[in-house]
């Protein structure tokens, strides 16, 4: 199944646009980060003992995230041209992207880990 | 002076200077005397630490990276290396320092029946209301007395605009926004005088505006507190009548007399303070009187208007007065 899936992706293509998704991500779950902190302290006054909506968008966020970064992870190994993988041919500029889009994952990841951790220690809206 | 002298002379100015600074235990984050600002305290060790660690790990590898000889690493050992060394370690060491400082920006708990004090932010001065459980206020300024071992909650606000409420040898600073209050819990650890400062600009005297902060004994507190909700007691002093008669108890409060004003600072126990004009002057009788006179040569931009016409002898009479307000 996995080899099937990993077929998919090859037959996907990155472009500009899919290089974007993973900070995208991380941008929307910022936004939905301080959007729920100020409704919900507004609403009530007082931060919920077990934040269900916000772990359930960290959770999605971090879905689109890992997910956008395999298929990246996929694509940048697609077979083609020789080594060194630096000329201007279709196959390298895919990996090239796709290269691109993986290292921006991996700093989303760690973006969003970062954006979440305060509300497990934070514990009211002061 | 040869000129290597003056240099080792202005060396030495520098770091005596900056050795100096250490002597401060009036107002400083280094001298706490609340368990918030210890708390800081440490947190800023262990930052400034992690820091200097990281600093020298990473000038390390720059020294050994402009030294190591072309090919000393393969293509897949100087990626991994990139990876690690860029990558991962950065992150976790990150993630171990924010997850190590989150739990210090958590307020304490404060419960129903610890003190509250509101304070006020006045262009230039500070409103302060001590509210003890039982509901009663007791109305004083620019002096703030709190018992030390016992939670206290600040409520802060903005009398007019944005001030910035800090003790630094007590807590971090909090901001004082019209139309909104703003909590700070806090415990004090230890007795003693201390000082604190307005730290967002807010008009021409907004250096001049700070406060003492006196940390007492918590049953010393309990019996201070019980003395302030007295009145002031009744005075034949001629400054008595000629405070009224000027128009003084427009804007100042003293309790038990026809004093009622709530614009300027109240004077019920005055001169129990050991300064005027919110931390600028000693709280003597020549300084009162020259407040009195031309209160903006003190403070600039202070919304007391000055009383030049004052004879010299009544301007003296209300400034003595003031001083017997204990």
């Amino acid at each position: 199944m996995i080899g099937r899936l990993h077929q998919r992706f090859r037959a996907l293509r990155v472009t500009l646009w899919t290089l974007i998704v993973p900070p995208t991500g991380w941008a929307a779950h910022f936004l939905f980060s301080y959007l729920w902190a100020a409704v919900r302290c507004a609403k009530t006054g007082r931060y919920v003992d077990a934040p269900a909506i916000f772990w359930g968008g960290t959770a999605a966020a971090l879905l689109v995230i890992l997910a956008s970064g395999w298929i990246a992870w996929v694509q940048a190994r697609t077979p083609g041209d020789h080594p060194p993988h630096e000329a201007g041919t279709d196959s390298d500029r895919l990996r090239f992207l796709a290269y691109a889009t993986l290292l921006l994952a991996g700093l989303s990841v760690i973006g969003v880990v970062f954006t979440a951790l305060p509300v497990l220690f934070l514990r009211d809206c002061r | 002076m040869r000129a290597g002298t003056s240099r080792r002379g202005r060396l030495a100015i520098v770091l005596g200077t900056m050795a100096l600074g250490g002597c401060n235990h009036h107002q400083s984050v280094f001298a706490a005397f609340g368990e918030e600002a210890a708390g800081i305290n440490y947190i800023t060790l262990v930052m400034v630490a992690g820091g200097m660690i990281v600093a020298a790990g990473v000038a390390g590898l720059m020294i050994w990276a402009v030294r190591a000889r072309p090919g000393a690493l393969s293509l897949r050992g100087g990626e991994r290396l990139i990876l690690i060394a860029g990558g991962l370690i950065p992150a976790l060491v990150l993630a171990a320092l924010l997850v190590f400082s989150l739990p210090y920006m958590r307020p304490r708990g404060v419960a129903p029946a610890d003190l509250r004090i509101d304070v006020t932010g006045e262009q230039f001065w500070w409103r302060v209301a001590y509210r003890p459980s039982d509901g009663t206020a007791v109305v004083s300024a620019n002096e703030i007395r709190i018992p030390v071992g016992r939670t206290v909650l600040f409520r802060l606000a903005g009398g007019d605009v944005v001030h910035s409420f800090w003790i630094p040898g007590l807590a971090g600073k909090m901001d004082m926004i019209p139309g909104r209050t703003n909590d700070l819990p806090v415990r004090a650890t230890r007795a003693g005088r201390f000082r604190g400062q307005c730290t967002e600009f807010c008009g021409l005297s907004h250096a001049l505006m700070a406060f003492d902060v006196v940390a007492m004994p918590a049953e010393a507190f309990d019996r201070w507190l019980a003395a302030q909700r007295r009145p002031a007691v009744a005075s034949a002093d001629p400054g008595a009548a000629l405070f009224l008669r000027h128009g003084c108890g427009g804007c100042h409060a003293i309790r038990g007399t026809a004093a009622t004003g709530t614009i300027g600072p109240d004077f019920t126990h005055l001169a129990q303070r050991a300064t005027i004009g919110a931390g600028t002057l000693p709280n003597n009788e020549a300084a009162r009187l020259r407040f009195l006179r031309e209160p903006a040569a003190v403070k600039p931009g202070a919304r007391m208007p000055a009383y030049p016409q004052l004879p010299e002898t009544e301007a003296r009479a209300i400034a003595r007065y003031l001083g017997t307000l204990q």
